[in-house]
């Protein structure tokens, strides 16, 4: 016959004692995770009370704040669509490929993301006006190709795309990751070249990740403020967006203008984060 | 036929050599070895996912040592499945024959039979989430035959399913045997499967075929 095993009289046994309950637990979480939540809305709402609807109104009236909104869509947009061009394949390339040099180019894409924006305005200002044995890369596409950018709405668009692009890059790459690579492997075997493979296989899967680099993308070139200041200027009518607006009203002291079209901002990004969601859900389904 | 001529391989801090092994056509050769010794990485090899570094690898007559996956002619049915989420079973059945251009009246013929052969005519329309380890792993083979591969390579191709499932997969893996001829190397460290299923049994030990 088996003994049973004498227990150490250290050992406690039986049902174990729950000390913290777990509605306190949830509570707890609510609490230190709410206080963040309860932050955004209270700013929200000290805008909303202190502007009044005519401010609103007023400032929609205004030509230059038409024009603003509609360079702000326009901009954003534009510079979304190009940062999503280059993060699908750069972050496909970082996620599923050991190449000479991927350190550096890991390293390289963060530094949009770190540098202070004033900074990246600073060197795109330079980038185009350095000469180089009398070459200037401005004056070359100004005389020779027709395109002007700097203190252009070209400049704008640029100066929202390279840093929106970095966290585009960031999204895109995260997403590849999360792709099973072997799909793409049996694809191969069946007969797909490289290209196929990712075409038809891992493109596909990444729409999601697609959805949120966009997202991520449109949301960063709408702050974007320092770089489109240097390098684009905040010249009315030409190449004013929104946050160069608030900018602006705020140095000649209209403060009620300046809120009012921060919530006009709050209301697009909401709105378009909404829509971008929406979309998303149909394509899941 | 499959011919390992002193193949070389690497994987990180391990490495393989001097594998060598020959699979007459028709035949259906079990492959086995303790779990982490390579076994996986061989067949790999084959299917050109994984650079050689020495050695020549023959499928029939072809010396495919250098030729890119999809030129191999290889039915590949991995550990993990590797279906493909955004494509529906028809879909995965078509793949192959979509890659290659074939008439689309072919290709509804040859997902017809293929589903009949493996049973999974119900669930044609169905996209992969949510079917069973038995309907994958039957989704996963009809994908790797779709295109009348002359080789057809199983990695571990049970070892996930129940007890049940295991039974029905031994007679469906003796039918498509049976059915297509195709030479078939199949992965595993079960003897029961070795000895149900293979003609020939193939030992790898201490990184040697023995």
């Amino acid at each position: 016959m088996t003994q049973p095993l004498p227990q150490p009289a250290s050992v406690p046994s039986g049902p174990a004692r729950v000390r913290f309950p777990d509605w306190g637990f949830f509570l707890l979480l609510g609490l230190i995770g709410g206080s963040y939540v309860l932050l955004v809305v209270i700013m929200l709402a000290a805008d909303f009370f202190y502007t009044e609807p005519s401010d609103f109104l007023d400032s929609l009236r205004r030509p230059e704040i038409q024009y603003a909104v509609k360079l702000t869509l326009v901009s954003c947009t534009i510079a979304a669509i190009l940062s999503l061009w280059v993060a699908t394949p750069l972050g496909y390339l970082l996620s599923r490929f050991k190449f000479p040099g991927r350190w550096l180019v890991d390293t390289l894409i963060d530094i949009p993301v770190v540098l202070p924006p004033l900074v990246l305005g600073l060197s795109l200002l330079i980038l185009f006006h350095i000469e180089i044995g009398g070459w200037q890369l401005e004056r070359w596409l100004r005389d020779d190709l027709g395109f002007p950018v700097t203190y252009r709405v070209p400049a704008v668009i640029l100066a929202q795309f390279s840093v929106a692009a970095a966290f585009a890059i960031r999204t895109m790459r995260v997403t590849f990751d999360q792709i099973n690579p072997r799909a793409e492997d049996v694809a191969r075997t069946l007969g797909c070249s490289r290209s196929q493979a990712f075409l038809q296989i891992a493109l596909p899967q990444s729409s999601r990740g697609m959805m949120a680099a966009f997202t991520i993308a449109w949301a960063r070139s709408l702050g974007e403020f320092g770089p489109i200041l240097v390098f684009a200027g905040a010249t009315r009518m030409r190449t004013e967006v929104l946050s160069t607006t608030v900018f602006l009203e705020l140095s000649i002291g209209n403060l009620e203008a300046a809120v009012a079209i921060s919530l006009i901002m709050v209301a697009m990004a909401m709105l378009v984060l909404v829509v971008l969601r929406l979309l998303g859900t149909e394509m899941r389904s | 036929m499959i011919e390992l001529q002193n193949v070389g391989l690497a994987m990180g801090d391990f490495s393989l050599s001097g594998i060598s092994f020959r699979i007459e056509a028709g035949q259906y050769a079990v492959l086995m070895g303790r779990t982490g010794r390579g076994k996986t990485t061989i067949l790999e090899a084959v299917c050109g996912l994984r650079h050689v570094r020495a050695g020549r690898i023959l499928l029939g007559d072809r010396d495919v040592t250098d030729l890119p996956p999809g030129e191999r002619g290889i039915g590949y049915v991995p550990q993990d499945l590797a279906l493909f989420p955004t494509l529906t079973v028809a879909e995965h059945l078509a793949f192959a024959l979509k890659i290659r251009k074939s008439p689309q009246k072919l290709i509804d013929e040859r997902v017809a039979e293929m589903a009949d052969l493996l049973s999974i005519t119900s669930l044609l329309k169905r996209k992969i989430q949510g079917l069973s380890g038995g309907e994958s792993q039957r989704v996963a083979l009809g994908r790797a035959l779709s295109f009348h591969p002359p080789v057809l390579l199983l990695d571990e191709p049970l070892s996930a399913l129940d007890e049940a499932t295991r039974a029905e997969m031994y007679d469906l893996l003796a039918r498509i045997r049976d059915r297509t001829g195709v030479t078939t190397l199949h992965v595993t460290h079960s003897n029961e499967e070795a000895k149900t299923l293979g003609d020939r049994i193939i030992r790898l030990e201490d990184g040697k075929i023995v």
